[in-house]
C-alpha cells in the first residue's frame, strides 16, 4: 500500500499529476537563521493539501513565499507554470487572524466585494459574485452586518467568501481554524470540504493540528527539524467524502495520524 | 420609551444646568448699575435689535463663512499631506521637527507675519486659520495611517488592491479616528484664531464687534457679542459631533465590542 514517502530532493513522489504549483529548491533565512531549506514539491489541481508542523517551524515563513508575500532568499515558486513576484491573481489568501483580517469599516458585503473592484469588476458582476460567495458559506443573511457584530466562526466564513468570490485557483489558508472553538471548527472544516468539492479548487492549509491535516487532506505535507525541511509527503489514503465522527473512527485514520505525529517528532 | 420621551430627556439632561445659570445671572443681575455688569434682560433686549438680522448677516455669517472655510482647507490639506508623510517614513522623520515646531507656535504669534503678507483682510484671516488647524491633524493623520494593521496591509498586497483602493478603502478609513480625535483639537483653535484675526485685521465680523463695542464703551453691545460667540463654538462643535457620528459610526460599536470581549 502506498503511503509515505520518504523525500529527498527531487524524488518523483514529490510530484503531482497536471501540477498547478511547483515548489523547486525553497529555503529561506532571515539574516543568519535558516528557517526553511530544500523544500521541493508540487501542487496537483484540485489537490487538497495540509502542510503540517509544530509551532515555530517556519509555517508561516513558508506559507508568505508559497503566495507570493515574501521573497524566498533560496529557490522559486511557480503558479500555473510562471515564477511567483508578487501575490498571483490566481491565488487567494485566508488569514490565521479574522478578527484582525477583516476591515472593521466595511460591511461583510463590502469585505468580500473589495478585491473584486480592484479586479475591475463591474458592479453587478462584484455584488452578484461575492453574494455567491456568501451563500455558499451560508451567510446570506449577514451581507449589511459589520464582521465585528458576528461570532467568531462567521467571521472566519465571511474571511473564506472573500477568498472564494475571488474565483482563484488556489486558496492558501494560514491556520484558519486555529483561533475558533472545536465545534465551530469541525463545522468549518466540512464547510471548507464541501466548498471545495463544489467549486473545485486547490487549497494548501497549514497546520499544526494532525488530527485536522488527516482529515482534510488528499496529502499531508509533514514539516519538521531546523531548518525545517519536507519530513514526509504522506498520500491520505481515506475514502473521499469525509464525515467528522465515522472518518475519525476508522482505524486507517489512527494510523495515519500516528504516523504523522512520529514524523514530526521525529520519534 | 417612546422616542419624544428619549430626545426630550436627553435635551434636559444637557440644558438643565445652563438653565439653572442664566437663571441666576438674570436673578443678580436684574437692577444692577455697573457699567460693566449690565442687567441680563438689557442685554437680551439688545441682543433681539442687534442680531436680528443686522449684524448676524453682517458679522456672524462672514466670520461662520471664514472659519469653515479655514477649517476646511486646514483640513484637507492636513489630510493630503498626512497620507504622504504617513506613507513614507523617510519623509516623516524629516519633517517632524519641523511640524512639531508649527504646532507649537501660537496663532497670536503669527498675525504679524502673516499680515505683512497677506494684509489685513479675509486672506489673512482664512489663511491663518487654515494654519493653525493643519498641525494637529497633520500629526494625527500621520499617526493614524501608520497604525494600520499590518495584517490588513498583508491582505492587501494578497488581494492585488489597486494603490487607490488601498488608500481609498484601507489606509483612509483606518486613520479616520485619529483623525478626528486632531480635527476636534484644530476646531477649537480656528475658533480663537478667528477671533483674533478679526480683533487685528480689518474691521467686520464677531471678534471685530466685541472689541469695537468694548473700545466704544458699547458694554451691552459687547456682552451680546460674547453670547453669539459663544453659541456659534457650540454649534460648531455639535455639527462637528454629528459629522464623526456618522463617519465613525463602525468605530464606536466596533471599540465598545473590543471592549465587551475583555
Amino acid at each position: 500500500m502506498k503511503t509515505q514517502t520518504t523525500l529527498s530532493k527531487g524524488e518523483p513522489e514529490g510530484g503531482a499529476s497536471d501540477p498547478i504549483m511547483r515548489i523547486r529548491e525553497l529555503g529561506h533565512s532571515y539574516g543568519e537563521r535558516q528557517v526553511l531549506k530544500g523544500l521541493d514539491f508540487e501542487v496537483g489541481r484540485g489537490e487538497m493539501m495540509c502542510i503540517v508542523g509544530p509551532s515555530g517551524v517556519g509555517k508561516t515563513t513558508l506559507l508568505e513565499c508559497l503566495t507570493g508575500l515574501r521573497r524566498p532568499s533560496e529557490g522559486e515558486v511557480l503558479f500555473a507554470g510562471e515564477r511567483i513576484e508578487a501575490p498571483p491573481r490566481g491565488l487567494a489568501i485566508v488569514f490565521q487572524d479574522y478578527s484582525r483580517s477583516l476591515m472593521p469599516w466595511l460591511s461583510v458585503l463590502d469585505n468580500v466585494v473589495l478585491p473584486l473592484r480592484s479586479a475591475g469588476l463591474g458592479k453587478a458582476e462584484r455584488e452578484k459574485t461575492a453574494l455567491e460567495a456568501l451563500a455558499e458559506v451560508g451567510l446570506s443573511d449577514f451581507t449589511g452586518h459589520y464582521p465585528w457584530q458576528l461570532s467568531g466562526g462567521m467571521q472566519q466564513r465571511v474571511a473564506i467568501a472573500r477568498a472564494l468570490a475571488y474565483r482563484p485557483s488556489v486558496v492558501v489558508m494560514d491556520e484558519p481554524f486555529a483561533s475558533v472553538d472545536a465545534q465551530t471548527r469541525a463545522d468549518l472544516e466540512d464547510l471548507l470540504l464541501r466548498v471545495r468539492e463544489h467549486l473545485g479548487i486547490t487549497v494548501l492549509l497549514v497546520t499544526h493540528d494532525i488530527d485536522e491535516a488527516v482529515y482534510l487532506s488528499d496529502r499531508v505535507l509533514a514539516l519538521g527539524g531546523k531548518p525545517a525541511g519536507i519530513r514526509s509527503l504522506l498520500t491520505v489514503d481515506l475514502p473521499a467524502s469525509r464525515e467528522q465522527v465515522s472518518t475519525k473512527a476508522l482505524p486507517r485514520f489512527a494510523e495515519l495520524r500516528s504516523q504523522v505525529y512520529r514524523l514530526i517528532r521525529n520519534v | 420609551m417612546s422616542r419624544t420621551l428619549r430626545v426630550v430627556t436627553a435635551v434636559a439632561r444637557e440644558l438643565w444646568l445652563p438653565v439653572l445659570l442664566i437663571a441666576a445671572w438674570w436673578w443678580f443681575s436684574a437692577g444692577s448699575t455697573s457699567l460693566y455688569w449690565p442687567p441680563l434682560a438689557d442685554i437680551t433686549d439688545r441682543f433681539v435689535d442687534l442680531w436680528f438680522f443686522e449684524h448676524l448677516v453682517d458679522d456672524a455669517l462672514p466670520s461662520v463663512i471664514r472659519l469653515v472655510s479655514g477649517f476646511g482647507i486646514g483640513f484637507a490639506v492636513a489630510v493630503l499631506l498626512g497620507l504622504l508623510l504617513g506613507s513614507v517614513p523617510a519623509l516623516e522623520d524629516a519633517t517632524r521637527p519641523l511640524v512639531e515646531f508649527m504646532r507649537a507656535l501660537p496663532s497670536v504669534a503669527l498675525l504679524p507675519i502673516m499680515m505683512l503678507l497677506l494684509g489685513t483682510g479675509d486672506d489673512m484671516k482664512v489663511v491663518t486659520i487654515a494654519f493653525v488647524s493643519t498641525w494637529p491633524i497633520l500629526l494625527n493623520t500621520v499617526e493614524g495611517v501608520r497604525s494600520v494593521d499590518p495584517v490588513l496591509h498583508r491582505v492587501a498586497a494578497g488581494y492585488r488592491l489597486s494603490t487607490w483602493h488601498r488608500i481609498r478603502y484601507l489606509i483612509v478609513p483606518a486613520a479616520m479616528p485619529q483623525v478626528f480625535a486632531g480635527a476636534r483639537v484644530a476646531l477649537s483653535m480656528s475658533v480663537v484664531a478667528m477671533v483674533l484675526t478679526e480683533m487685528l485685521g480689518s474691521p467686520g465680523g464677531l471678534g471685530y464687534f466685541v472689541l469695537d463695542s468694548q473700545r466704544t464703551f458699547d458694554i451691552v453691545a459687547m456682552w451680546t457679542g460674547l453670547i453669539v460667540l459663544g453659541l456659534i463654538g457650540y454649534a460648531a462643535n455639535k455639527a462637528f459631533g454629528l459629522v464623526e457620528a456618522r463617519v465613525l459610526a463602525w468605530h464606536r460599536g466596533f471599540t465598545k465590542q473590543k471592549e465587551d470581549q475583555r
